[in-house]
């Protein structure tokens, strides 16, 4: 039988060394796996490579590893944000190495890992400081850069509903990177709001087939949710919004 | 010398953006285009994070953070919308399937090139997100920017002396004194706000400029 389902977040992520290459789901919080993110902090990994869209956002999840100091560089396209205060505080302190990648080179190298290919001609970045010393190739008469793929040892990624098969299903924006990263790494790790039977899934409708999974963990319905209809209550950041309101007060 | 709101400017941009369009509205200031698309005419919203169909922001207390637009700001779907991965998003852009993307810049210069990504300043942090995907890659380019930077210079130049996003990417800039469109032979002046004359736009951007503000009933150039 197999079963790719893992009793808890900690063993979930369980055996990522440190000086690991980590790709972490999520445009900036939406689909960031939070839970498996604090279960790697909680490992105590360092030196990790993280590929990410972003670089961080407010203090929590990929920011709150930064801020621990485990990670030793970032690939992303946008780490720059109006709460990436952690990275930019790293970047400026020269704590942090950055790879600036367009966010379509970004996603398109993800895929052609995932895809076995060994690198693409792209048109995007032709002509900026982003192609330079990269090799370009006129095709039909238009200019491209070869961009190479981004492998990881792990990819976290975060999705709705999971089998024990590994089969997933997001939910709305959030699956953004989930699917490329969960096909581009030696090892997928999944955190899901619920595990489902086999056979629950509508295969016309799994987005990433569990051949791209090697483990899940079930860690609870997001507070936006409840029996999996929109119940609302929460601001963007996911927090209840008598929080925000009761904090509103406060100041 | 006439010039027009930002408001206004969005309401422009819009009223130029065929029934049936795909559309990418970048982060900022072209997001406003959204607020003047005709309420009676399907125009189908494409958001880089991976939707198509975007709506307008949600009620008060119906925030789904799991369904944000480019810029992370709460969105809603509209019936018959879309949701795909990163890489088909992106696929969108650069495989020439979107009709039109808005974007802001710092400088376009007279061969379309545009820089909207970097000072280019040392110190500064780099961010690119999708600029460099949205400029290569959608059928027609829109910039919407002011003409003018704070300190009075034209960000319609010469040659762009900032980093660039793109090369010869431009269709046409939407600025709050006229509208250009980007031809072989330079800016074309498509159309000048209120008394606003060529003369006077010539004499704000130090460039010599195209008169086409009979042309203005043309159709929509497209880069094909």
């Amino acid at each position: 039988m197999i079963d790719k389902t893992v009793a808890d977040v900690a063993s979930a992520v369980a055996g990522i060394p440190d000086g690991a290459t980590v790709m972490i789901g999520g445009f900036g919080r939406a689909g960031q796996p939070v839970e498996l993110i604090d279960a790697l902090i909680e490992s105590g990994a360092k030196d990790l490579t993280i590929v990410n869209n972003n670089a961080g956002n407010g203090d929590v999840g990929l920011a709150a590893l930064l801020a621990k100091r485990r990670v030793r560089k970032i690939i992303c396209s946008f780490p720059r944000q109006i709460d990436s205060w952690v990275f930019d505080g790293l970047y400026r302190a020269g704590e942090i190495e950055l790879e600036l990648v367009p966010q379509g080179n970004l996603a398109e190298r993800i895929r052609a890992a995932g895809a076995g290919i060994g690198g693409f001609y792209s048109p995007t970045g032709v002509g900026t400081q982003l192609a330079e010393g990269k090799e370009h190739r006129t095709i039909d008469g238009r200019e491209y850069v070869l961009e190479h793929p981004i492998r990881a040892d792990f990819a976290l990624v975060s999705a709705r509903k999971a089998d024990r098969w590994g089969n997933l299903v997001y939910r709305e924006t959030a699956r953004n990177f989930g699917p490329i990263m969960a096909s581009a790494a030696s090892t997928t790790i999944v955190q899901v709001d619920e595990l489902v039977p086999l056979g629950d899934l509508d295969p016309e409708a799994v987005v990433t087939p569990g051949i791209f999974v090697d483990r899940v963990v079930a860690v609870g319905e997001r507070r936006w949710l409840r029996d999996g209809e929109f119940v609302g209550g929460v601001d963007l950041e996911g927090n209840p919004l008598e929080d925000a309101e009761q904090q509103e007060a406060s100041r | 010398m006439t010039t027009i709101s930002r408001n206004d400017l969005a309401a422009r941009i819009a009223a130029d953006i065929p029934e049936g369009s795909y559309v990418n509205l970048g982060i900022g200031a072209p997001t406003l285009v959204a607020n003047y698309l005709p309420d009676d005419q399907e125009i189908i919203l494409h958001t880089e994070n991976g939707m198509l169909g975007m709506g307008g922001a949600p009620e008060p207390g119906c925030v789904d953070p799991d369904l944000i637009n480019a810029g992370k700001q709460a969105v809603t779907a509209l019936p018959g919308a879309a949701y795909f991965h990163h890489a088909d998003s992106f696929g969108m852009m650069r495989g020439g399937h979107l009709d039109v993307c808005v974007l802001g810049a710092f400088q376009v210069s007279q061969t379309g090139d545009l820089a909207n990504w970097s000072t280019g300043a040392p110190g500064a942090i780099p961010a690119v997100g999708g600029a460099m995907d949205l400029a290569i890659g959608a059928k027609s380019v829109y910039v919407m920017t002011d003409l003018l930077t704070k300190n009075g210079e034209s960000k319609l130049v010469e040659a762009c002396t900032y980093p660039l996003t793109g090369v010869g990417c431009v269709t046409r800039v939407y600025t709050d004194h006229a509208v250009f469109d980007v031809t072989p032979e330079g800016f074309a002046v498509r159309e000048a706000f209120g008394d606003t004359t060529v003369a006077e736009l010539e004499q704000l951007t130090g460039l010599t400029l195209i008169d086409a503000t009979g042309d203005a009933a043309a159709s929509t150039p497209t880069k094909e």
